[in-house]
């Protein structure tokens, strides 16, 4: 079992969903609420993910990361390094590619609140900051759990974006599905498999925890 | 002639022109090195022959993996001696792996850094400029070993060892530095050559003797299904057209040397 890799995935899937709740609920509300007509432009963006592969992420990361890029040139001079290779690269990546699995069941959450509750908070002279922090997302809790569980898999189970970017680093950029890789690529089939029946229970857990609570939440919701 | 009858033949004669046209195809599993090279074998090949060759690329260890496991090559183009060997004792292989040239590592660094890189030494890797090196995996590919290897002769792995990032194959190795990702790559003077690489960098080979040959060998697999062919297309790679072209490419090629 490759310990660093571990804590690496760990660590890097923890701050990816934490930035996709700060990034993503407001996002999520105003998918769930706006009634712009240029809405589904948007929502479309924030979908891509789940239709591309991730080497069309991968390979316009690389791009804009590298130095012939004015983003990469630009961080090149502000911090001295790239991007790409990095913890901070990963990150960027990592959010870019769960976006859509914070924000989808978020914004199913957010549209299942009754439309009354909120209307009712608005004649008492409720301002919209109030309706949602109070009404929407306390009633909505478990779809904010949902999302967040499902981009920190979601990130725990990147491969080909990090196989892009990455460049394969001990510590820095080798996550645990990279680690398999190489582990079946260099015939080390015990160490490969005990890294993958981790991550396979690993999942399942996580998994469990999200239907569970969507159980839980039909349950009440019938009584 | 019945409609049925007619739909029947209809479908033999296509069963039987798929079987023509199967017969006519390679599969072979090539080393990322070969990338460059390989549009031009295989249109040499295809005119002497007939055969259509389907290449798939990537790095030697990634195919000796697939290979023990049941991959459907009919051969195996490795940049290292060691896995066609391993292959053949291993009964996945027919018995006499054979080398055909010899490839070459090379320091690559993009135009941009404004540094050029000597013949003589890896100094360049240690400049605080070269902030991000990029080397093929060693677990699994010859060049990333060859540039380890080399790093360790000149007595400066342990100071580098920091910058390193590691590409999948030399393919990947070398695409890091063009994109402009690494500020400079260890990478096969095939890649080195190619147009891209060309014009957006300077090169310098590595000495040879600081690190372990790059044999380019080649197998034919023991399942292969078009033995007599893949026979052939190994022995293509010794004729002097092939030789020519690998050694155009970047490859070192010596004649009857290269033969085992």
């Amino acid at each position: 079992m490759n310990w660093q890799a571990l804590v690496l995935t760990a660590e890097l899937a923890c701050l990816t969903s934490f930035i996709l709740i700060i990034v993503g609920v407001p996002v999520a509300l105003w998918v769930a609420f706006s009634r712009r007509r240029w809405k589904f432009l948007a929502e479309s963006v924030v979908a891509l993910p789940i239709v591309l592969p991730p080497t069309v992420l991968g390979f316009y990361l690389l791009v804009a990361f590298g130095s012939y890029s004015s983003l990469g040139r630009w961080y090149q001079h502000m911090t001295g390094s790239t991007l790409a290779f990095t913890f901070g690269g990963l990150v960027v990546a990592s959010v870019l590619y769960s976006l859509p699995f914070a924000v989808h069941p978020m914004v199913a959450g957010f549209r299942g609140v009754d439309p009354k509750l909120m209307a009712a908070a608005r004649t008492l002279g409720a301002g919209k900051f109030k309706i949602y922090s109070q009404i929407v997302l306390p009633l909505a809790w478990p779809s904010l759990v949902t999302g967040v569980v499902l981009s920190f898999a979601h990130t725990v189970g990147e491969f080909g974006v990090v196989l892009m970017v990455g460049g394969n680093i001990p510590g820095i950029t080798r996550t645990l599905s990279i680690d398999i890789y190489d582990q079946v690529e260099a015939l080390n089939y015990h160490s490969a498999n005990i890294t993958a029946l981790t991550l396979l229970v690993v999942s399942y857990l996580l998994l469990c925890i999200v239907y569970s609570l969507n159980q839980k939440v039909i349950l009440w919701g019938a009584r | 002639m019945s409609f049925r009858k007619l739909a029947f033949l209809l479908l033999l004669s296509a069963l039987v022109l798929a079987t023509v046209v199967q017969a006519q195809e390679l599969k072979i599993a090539a080393a990322a090195d070969l990338n460059p090279a390989m549009p031009k074998l295989s249109a040499a090949f295809n005119r002497q022959t007939g055969v259509q060759l389907k290449v798939s690329f990537g790095s030697s260890g990634n195919f000796f993996a697939e290979i023990r496991n049941g991959a459907p090559f009919d051969v195996f183009l490795s940049a290292d001696r060691s896995y066609p060997e391993t292959l053949e004792q291993a009964g996945k292989a027919d018995q006499g792996t054979t080398l055909y040239a010899r490839g070459k590592l090379v320091v690559w660094v993009p135009n941009g850094l404004g540094l050029k890189p000597s013949p003589d030494n890896l100094k360049i890797l240690t400049s605080p400029e070269v902030k991000k090196i990029a080397i093929a995996n060693p677990e699994h590919a010859p060049y990333g070993r060859a540039a380890v290897a080399a790093m360790v002769h000149f007595k400066i792995y342990d100071q580098v060892k920091p910058k390193l990032v590691l590409g999948e194959n030399v393919s990947q190795t070398a695409q890091f530095a063009q994109s402009g990702n690494a500020d400079a790559a260890m990478i096969s003077l095939a890649q080195a050559l190619s147009d891209t690489l060309k014009n957006s960098g300077h090169y310098a080979l590595v000495p040879a003797d600081s690190y372990p040959a790059l044999d380019q060998a080649a197998v034919v697999l023991r399942s292969s299904q078009n033995k007599q062919a893949a026979h052939r297309f190994v022995e293509f790679l010794l004729s002097p057209a092939a030789q020519k072209i690998l050694s155009e490419y970047g490859f070192e090629t010596h004649g009857q040397e290269a033969r085992k």
